[in-house]
């Protein structure tokens, strides 16, 4: 993955706006979090080749950046964005990965479904 | 320091863990150790830690290619402790717990079946701290507790929660796994993707003997599960 260049993936988010796109999306904070701080509060979501559309999309902030969907009735968002590429199959895969390397947020979108 | 102990010989060992280098931490040592001994080891791992956060910044990986890196990752590790009878489960990292209980009771219980192993090793139910810990856990305590009591192979199991001193008491089996250290390093090599952080960190504290990490290299120690008022697995909900 590269660092992100926002006009760059801003063009690419345009590209699937209108499409019907399978969707991944996690924030984490590792499931060792409570463990090695136990005032830690550990929370986390995720959700794996949900099948929306969204109208427009855009790429926001100085980096860590930020990505926000508009949906026809509802909205996707994440921030904390920092590296995108894609994998084998052309999904874009965007990803934020903190100050130790770890991955923190993801947002990832392709018109086929992930594996 | 508490006596250490001899590995007893088995018939069959199978390993019960859900995430490639759960293996390599815990009970590589030993596993080198059966394997040394022409012990057939069956190692069956439930899912390829798709959701590892060592990523790196910059990234070496994506969440899309980070499962075939650990697959390799895992064949290695294997291979360096002697495993012959690896078994990639295809279940899916941080969602055990939300699988069907009965599933995942009837896959142990059919590795079981076929094996016929002496020893079953896992997690130790309530103190392996990972949700899929938690789950595998469950799942080999109840398919061996539904099992006749004299038919039932040993159960060594793993903890390692910060409350497992003072709730379940000091392991009841040490083992010295120092003539198979170099096994082990290399397991835990193999694994370089989410072991890398705790390699370097032994590199500088090694020679700190009596360290926990100095420790983890040395032994190994297990919790026997026993089928009594300890057990406090719930039967499955229908």
């Amino acid at each position: 993955m590269e660092p992100i260049l926002p006009e760059k993936v801003q063009e690419l988010i345009n590209k699937f706006a209108g499409d019907e796109v399978y969707l991944h999306m996690e924030t984490t904070n590792g499931a060792y979090a409570s463990h090695f701080n136990e005032k830690f509060f550990s929370a986390g979501a995720y959700i794996r080749n949900a099948k929306l559309t969204y109208e427009h999309g855009k790429i926001v902030g100085d980096g860590p950046f930020r990505v926000g969907l508009k949906l026809t009735i509802g909205w996707v968002y994440a921030e904390g964005l920092t590296h995108y590429g894609f994998d084998e199959d052309g999904h874009l895969l965007m990803a934020g990965h903190d100050f130790d390397g770890k991955l923190a947020v993801a947002l990832q979108m392709g018109t086929t479904p992930f594996k | 320091m508490t006596e250490t102990m001899e590995i007893e010989q088995e018939r069959h060992v199978l390993v019960i863990f859900p995430h490639p280098d759960d293996e390599a931490f815990g009970v590589s040592g030993t596993i080198a150790i059966h394997t040394e001994r022409k012990t057939p080891v069956t190692y069956a791992c439930l899912t390829l830690g798709e959701m590892g956060r060592n990523l790196g910044n910059p990234p070496f990986a994506t969440r899309e290619s980070l499962p075939d890196i650990r697959k390799a990752e895992l064949q290695k590790a294997a291979d360096a402790i002697g495993i012959q009878d690896l078994r990639m489960m295809g279940l899916r990292d941080k969602t055990l717990e939300f699988e069907d209980d009965q599933k995942m009771m009837d896959l142990v219980t059919n590795l079981i079946n076929e094996l016929d192993p002496s020893l079953v090793i896992s997690f130790y139910p309530e103190y392996s701290v990972h949700p899929d810990h938690e789950a595998t856990a469950r799942a080999v305590v109840r398919a061996v507790r539904a099992m006749d009591a004299e038919k039932r192979p040993k159960l060594h199991c793993v903890a390692f929660a910060n409350n497992t001193l003072e709730e379940i008491g000091a392991a009841d089996i040490r083992y010295d796994i120092r003539h198979v250290y170099d096994k082990k390093m290399e397991a835990m090599k193999a694994h370089i993707s989410q072991t890398i952080w705790m390699l370097k960190e032994l590199e500088t504290s090694v020679a700190a003997e009596g360290s926990e990490l100095h420790d983890r290299f040395n032994y190994e120690h297990f919790w026997t599960y026993t089928f009594d008022e300890k057990d406090k697995v719930t039967d499955i909900k229908s």
